[in-house]
C-alpha cells in the first residue's frame, strides 16, 4: 500500500516530523518559551494524527514478518551502496521502512505516548529550548525503530535515542540524577555493542544475489531471515551451531536490558526515580517495548533455532521478572519506584507470553506491550501530579487524598485496577492471553507466574490505602484537583483502557494475521 | 618500473610544491619582520596548490626515482588527509594565543609544519628501506623541535626533551630493523624483500629479530601500548596545535608507512607460508604480534584515560586507544583490514583536531585544560558545548556521527577476518571508552556554571573553523560511501 504526502511517504513523514519539530524549536527566540511547546505539541499532534490515518488505512490480513510483499506503506531507497571490489563484494544499506501486524500498534502507541508526554511537559521550565529538541530527538529514534527493516538503520535509530536520554534525565532530573542518567547509558550502551556486533556478524554471514547476479552484503532484516541466504562457511551459517547461539545470547542481552529483564534491569529504577515525569512517562510508555519488539522483530524470525532452543530460560527470566519485581514493589514505600518495580514485573508478563510461541502467548505478549505503554503512562502522570503539587513521592506522605481531588482519585482507581488485572479493562485481557498461551508450553512456569498477580494485587490496593484512603493530612486540605491541561493527557489513555478492556477485538484482529505467521515460522524453522 | 628522471620529477610535483613552500616561509619571514605572523598565508597558499597537484595525481599508479617513491592511490589517498590535517592545523594556529606569546619566532613554526608534512608526504609513498628511514627522521627532528616551541614553559621544554629521547630509541629500533632486514634478504626497497621472502631465506632467527625491531619502531611512531609513554607527556606539554598535529597526522603517516611495509612485504608473499623451510619459519607471527599488540593498546589506554584531570593527557590517552582499534586492521592481514584502517585513519582526523580544536578555543578564552574547569561550559557557550559533545561522542563511536561508521568498518573486517577474540575485546573496550568521553560532556551540560562565569563568546572565524570539521563528522556519519569505495579503491589499485 502506498500513501504519501508532498510525494514523501507517510512513515517518513511520521519518523521525522519531530526532527522537523526540533529544528523549528531551535531557531525559536530563548525567551519564546510558549512557541517552543507549541511547536512540540504541533509536530508530535500531526504524528499522531498520521498514525491514526495509518492505522485506518492498514491491511489486518497481510502478514508481514519476513514476506516483503506484504509489509505496507514500504518505502525503500538505496541509501549507501559500494560497488563490488574484487575482494569484497557489494555492498548494500537500504533506507528501508514498513509496518506490519506487529509494529502497527507500537507506531500508534509511540504517537499517542509523546503528545502526551510534550502535555506533561508544559510545566518545565528550565531550558525549555534545550528540552524540546531533545524531547523530540528521542522521539524520531522510537518511532523510528518500530519502523525500520534494515538492521543499520534499525540499529541507527535505537543509539540515536541514548543521548537525548542521558540529557533528558541528567539535566532535568531529580537529586541523584547524574548516577541515573550515566547508570542507564552505560547499561544500554552495551546492549549496543552487543547487537553491533552480531549485526555484523550477521551481515557478513548474508549474502543474496540480486538481478544482476552479483552477490550483494545486505543489512536488509527480510534477507537475514532466509535460511538460504546465509553463505556456506560464515560465521552463523547452519542451524543450531555453537556461533548462532551466542549470537542469540547476545542480542538476547541488548534487548533484555532495554526491557528490562531481570537480571538487567537495575537501572531502570533509578532513571525512573529520577527522570522528570514526562520521560518517565516515555520510558515505561515507549522505550521499555523496544526491547520485546526487537526481540520479536529481529531475534525470533532471524535465529529462531536460539529461540526454540532457549525458550525455557526467556519463560525463567519472565518468571523471576514477574515476581521479584512485584515483590520489590511491595517493599517501596516511595509511589514512583513502587510503580517502576511493577513495570519490570508487567514486562515479566510480556516476555512469559512471548517466550511460549504460541499464537496466544504472543498476541497476548503484544497487546500487553501496548496496554502496559498506556497503563503505566497513567501511573507515572498520577504520580507526577501529586509529586508537582506537593513534592513529596513517598507513599506514607499522603492519605485521604479521595475527598480532597475526586476527577484524580477516579481517573487513578482506572489506571491502578487496570494493572492490577481486573477483568473489564484492558490489563485483564493481555494478561489473561499471555498467561493461556504460556500455559500450553510451559506449566510449571506459568503456575509459580500467576501468583506474582497476588502480589500485585497487594501492593494496589496498599498503595491506595494508603494515598487515597483514611485521614486527609492538615497540609494537604489546599490541594487542587486535576486542570484542563491535565485531564487532557488522562482521558484519552483511560478511554482506550477501558474500551480494550471490554472490547478487545480491534486490537487483536489488527496484529493476529502478523503474529501467527511469525510463530509458524519461528516453530517451523526453529524445530 | 624504472622511470625516467625527468617523468620522475613531474610526478613528485607535490613535494616539490612543499619544498617551495618551506623556502617561500623562510624568506617571508625575513621579508616580513615584525609582521611574520602573516607568514601563515604564505603557508595556507602553499598548501592549496600543494592539494591541487596531489588531486591532479589521482588515479596514478607509478613507481618513480627508481623505486624510491610510489605514486598509487594509497598514496595519494593519504596525502588528501595530511594536507587537511595540515591546512586546519594552519588554521588553528592562527587563532592560538599560546603561539602569540612566541610571535617573533612564528615564522619558523609555519616553516617546521611545512617540513613535517613534507617528511609525511614521504613516509606515505617510500618504497625503499632507506627512503623509509630519512622519511621517519625528517618527521620526528622536526616534530622534536614543534614539541618544544614555546620553549620558555618547563612543561614544553621537558616534553621536547623527552619526545627526542624516547624518538631515538624508536629510530633506532627501526634502523636496526631495517639494517637486519635488508642483511638477511639482500634487498634495499620492500619489493625486494617481499621476492627474497618468497625465495626464501635462510637466517630465520635474524629474521624474527629483524620483524620484532621494526614493529617496535613504528610501534613508538604510533603510540601503541606499551611504547606509548611519551605521548601523554608529550601532548600534554606540547601547544595545543602541535599536540593535535602529532597525535592526528603523525599518527596518519606512521600509520600510511607501517601499512605499505606489511602490505608489500608480507602480506603479498603469502605470510612466508610458502618458503618451505623448517616448521619454526613456516609462518611469521607478525599480524599475531600486533593484534595482541592491539588488544593491550585498546584495554590499557581506555583504562588508564578514566583516570585523568587534565584534558590533553586525556585525549591522549583516548589516541593511544584509537591506534589500537586502527592497529586491528592491520593485524587481520587482509585488504578488508586495510580499507578499513583508511576510513578510520580519515574519519579519526577530523574529529579528533574538532576536539583538540576545542580544547584550544577554551585555552584561549578561559586559560585551563583542566576537565573539571569544563563545568558548566554547555550553559556558558551551546556551540561550543555541543560541538565538543558531537566530536567526543563521534570519538565514542556513536551513530550517526562518523566515528560509528570508523568502529562498524573496523569491527566487520575484523568480524570478518574471524578474530572474534578481538572484536569482543574492541567491543569491551569500546564501553570503557565511553566512561571517559562522557565525563567531559556531563562537567559540560550536567554541572551548572557558577554565578561568576559568564558566557563565553568567540569570533566568526573561530566559528566557521569549528563548522568545517563538524561538516565532514557529521556528513560521513550518514552518507559515507565516497570515502569508502575512494578507500576501497586506493588498496585494490595498491602499487606493487
Amino acid at each position: 500500500m502506498e500513501f504519501q504526502i508532498l510525494g514523501i511517504g507517510i512513515l517518513t513523514w511520521i519518523v521525522f516530523l519531530p526532527i522537523v519539530g526540533m529544528l523549528i524549536v531551535l531557531l525559536i527566540p530563548n525567551e519564546n518559551k510558549n512557541a517552543m511547546r507549541w511547536t512540540a505539541a504541533g509536530a508530535t499532534g500531526l504524528q499522531l494524527l498520521l498514525a491514526v490515518i495509518l492505522l485506518g488505512l492498514f491491511d489486518r490480513t497481510a502478514l508481514g514478518i519476513n514476506d516483503p510483499g506484504s509489509f505496507q506503506f514500504v518505502e525503500q531507497f538505496d541509501w549507501i551502496i559500494v560497488e563490488a571490489v574484487p575482494w569484497v563484494g557489494k555492498i548494500e544499506i537500504l533506507y528501508f521502512l514498513g509496518i506490519d501486524g506487529l509494529s502497527v500498534l507500537m507506531v500508534l502507541l509511540t504517537a499517542l505516548i509523546s503528545v502526551i508526554g510534550v502535555i506533561s511537559s508544559w510545566s518545565i521550565e528550565k531550558m525549555v529550548k534545550g528540552y524540546f529538541a531533545l524531547y523530540l530527538l528521542l522521539v524520531t529514534g522510537m518511532m523510528g525503530v518500530f519502523v525500520a527493516l534494515d538492521f543499520f538503520l534499525f540499529f541507527i535509530f535505537w543509539e540515536v535515542m541514548l543521548l537525548p536520554m542521558y540529557f533528558l534525565i541528567g539535566i532535568w532530573g531529580g537529586p541523584r540524577r547524574e548516577y541515573a542518567a550515566i547508570k542507564f547509558f552505560i547499561y544500554t550502551f552495551v546492549g549496543g555493542v552487543l547487537m553491533l556486533l552480531v549485526m555484523l556478524g550477521l551481515y557478513f554471514s548474508v549474502a543474496y544475489t540480486n538481478g544482476a547476479g552479483e552477490q550483494v552484503h545486505t543489512f536488509n532484516l527480510l534477507h537475514m531471515m532466509n535460511s538460504a541466504n546465509f553463505v556456506e562457511g560464515s560465521i552463523f551459517y547452519g542451524v543450531d551451531t555453537t556461533w548462532r547461539y551466542i549470537a542469540w545470547v547476545a542480542l538476547f542481552i541488548s534487548f533484555a536490558i532495554k526491557v528490562p529483564l531481570f537480571p538487567f534491569h537495575t537501572w531502570l529504577p533509578d532513571a525512573h526515580v529520577e527522570a522528570p515525569t514526562p520521560i518517565s512517562v516515555i520510558l515505561a510508555g515507549v522505550l521499555l517495548k523496544l526491547g520485546t519488539y526487537g526481540m520479536l522483530r529481529i531475534m525470533y524470525p532471524i535465529l529462531p533455532d536460539g529461540t526454540v532452543y532457549f525458550m525455557y530460560l526467556m519463560a525463567a527470566l519472565g518468571m523471576i521478572s514477574i515476581i521479584y519485581g512485584a515483590l520489590c514493589a511491595m517493599a517501596q514505600d516511595d509511589f514512583k519506584k513502587l510503580i517502576a518495580y511493577s513495570s519490570i514485573s508487567h514486562m515479566g508478563i510480556v516476555m512469559l507470553g512471548m517466550a511460549s510461541l504460541t499464537n496466544q502467548g504472543t498476541v497476548g505478549a503484544v497487546l500487553q506491550m501496548f496496554n502496559h505503554g498506556t497503563i503505566t503512562a497513567m501511573l507515572f502522570l498520577i504520580v507526577g501530579v501529586l509529586y508537582d503539587r506537593t513534592h513529596k513521592r513517598g507513599l506514607y506522605d499522603f492519605g485521604g487524598i479521595a475527598n480532597q481531588m475526586p476527577k484524580y482519585t477516579g481517573i487513578a482507581m482506572v489506571a491502578m485496577f487496570a494493572a492490577l488485572g481486573l477483568p473489564g479493562l484492558s490489563g485483564f485481557v493481555s494478561e489473561l492471553f499471555s498467561f493461556l498461551g504460556a500455559f500450553d508450553s510451559f506449566r510449571v512456569i506459568t503456575i509459580i507466574s500467576v501468583t506474582g498477580i497476588i502480589f500485585t494485587a497487594a501492593y494496589i490496593l496498599w498503595t491506595i490505602q494508603r494515598v487515597f484512603l483514611g485521614e486527609l493530612g492538615e497540609e494537604h486540605k489546599s490541594l487542587t484537583d486535576l486542570t484542563a491541561r491535565e485531564m487532557l493527557m488522562f482521558v484519552p489513555l483511560m478511554l482506550i483502557v477501558i474500551f480494550l478492556g471490554v472490547y478487545p477485538g480491534p486490537a487483536i484482529e489488527l496484529m493476529n494475521a502478523s503474529l501467527s505467521h511469525l510463530v509458524e515460522f519461528v516453530n517451523i524453522t526453529g524445530r | 618500473m624504472a622511470e625516467h628522471i625527468i617523468e620522475s620529477i613531474y610526478r613528485f610535483l607535490p613535494e616539490i610544491a612543499l619544498t617551495v613552500t618551506l623556502v617561500a616561509a623562510i624568506v617571508a619571514d625575513l621579508v616580513l619582520k615584525e609582521r611574520n605572523r602573516n607568514v601563515s598565508w604564505v603557508v595556507l597558499a602553499g598548501l592549496g596548490v600543494t592539494a591541487v597537484l596531489v588531486a591532479g595525481q589521482s588515479g596514478w599508479n607509478v613507481s618513480i626515482f627508481s623505486d624510491m617513491v610510489a605514486v598509487d592511490p594509497f598514496a595519494v589517498f593519504f596525502k588528501a588527509v595530511l594536507l587537511a590535517a595540515g591546512l586546519l592545523i594552519v588554521l588553528f594556529s592562527m587563532k592560538s594565543r599560546e603561539l602569540e606569546h612566541n610571535s617573533t619566532r612564528i615564522g619558523e613554526y609555519y616553516m617546521l609544519i611545512t617540513g613535517v608534512i613534507f617528511g609525511m608526504f614521504l613516509m606515505v609513498g617510500a618504497t625503499n628501506l632507506l627512503l623509509m628511514y630519512l622519511a621517519f627522521e625528517l618527521t620526528s627532528i622536526s616534530s622534536y623541535v614543534l614539541a618544544g616551541f614555546t620553549k620558555s614553559l618547563r612543561k614544553s621544554a621537558e616534553a621536547s626533551m623527552k619526545y627526542i629521547i624516547f624518538g631515538a630509541v624508536s629510530s633506532g629500533f627501526l634502523i636496526y630493523g631495517i639494517s637486519l632486514l635488508v642483511g638477511v634478504t639482500g634487498a634495499i626497497d620492500i619489493y625486494g624483500v617481499r621476492d627474497a621472502l618468497q625465495a626464501g631465506v635462510e637466517q630465520t632467527a635474524a629474521l624474527y629479530v629483524a620483524v620484532v625491531m621494526i614493529i617496535v619502531g613504528f610501534s613508538y611512531k604510533i603510540t601503541v601500548v606499551p611504547f606509548h609513554f611519551w605521548a601523554p607527556d608529550v601532548y600534554e606539554g606540547a601547544p595545543v596545535t602541535i599536540t593535535a598535529f602529532l597525535a592526528t597526522a603523525s599518527k596518519v603517516a606512521g600509520f600510511a608507512m607501517m601499512i605499505r611495509f606489511f602490505r608489500v612485504s608480507f602480506m603479498d608473499s603469502g605470510a612466508l607460508a610458502t618458503h618451505g623451510f623448517d616448521g619454526l619459519a613456516a609462518t611469521l607471527p607478525w599480524s599475531m604480534i600486533l593484534a595482541v599488540l592491539a588488544a593491550i593498546t585498546m584495554l590499557a589506554a581506555n583504562l588508564m584515560a578514566l583516570w585523568q584531570e587534565n584534558i590533553k593527557r586525556l585525549l591522549a590517552y583516548s589516541s593511544i586507544a584509537h591506534a589500537g582499534f586502527i592497529l586491528m586492521g592491520l593485524a587481520l592481514a587482509t585488504d578488508e583490514g586495510i580499507s578499513a584502517m583508511m576510513i578510520y585513519l580519515a574519519i579519526y582526523l577530523f574529529m579528533n583536531l574538532g576536539a583538540f580544536y576545542v580544547v584550544m578555543l577554551v585555552a584561549n578564552q578561559l586559560g585551563t585544560e583542566a576537565i573539571a574547569d569544563y563545568q558548566g561550559l554547555g550553559h556558558r557557550s551551546p556551540f561550543l558545548g555541543v560541538s565538543m559533545a558531537i566530536f567526543l561522542v563521534a570519538l565514542a563511536g556513536f551513530p550517526p556521527t562518523a566515528g560509528f561508521i570508523a568502529k562498524v568498518y573496523i569491527f566487520g573486517a575484523t568480524i570478518s577476518a574471524g578474530m572474534i577474540w578481538l572484536v569482543a575485546i574492541a567491543g569491551l573496550a569500546t564501553v570503557v571508552s565511553l566512561f571517559y568521553y562522557i565525563r567531559v560532556v556531563r562537567n559540560m551540560f550536567l554541572v551548572e556554571p557558577l554565578e561568576s562565569q559568564g558566557p563565553v563568546t568567540f569570533d566568526s572565524a573561530s566559528i566557521l573553523i569549528m563548522v568545517l570539521l563538524l561538516i565532514p563528522v557529521l556528513l560521513l556519519g550518514v552518507y559515507f560511501s565516497p570515502i569508502v569505495a575512494w578507500a576501497k579503491n586506493a588498496v585494490t589499485m595498491f602499487g606493487t
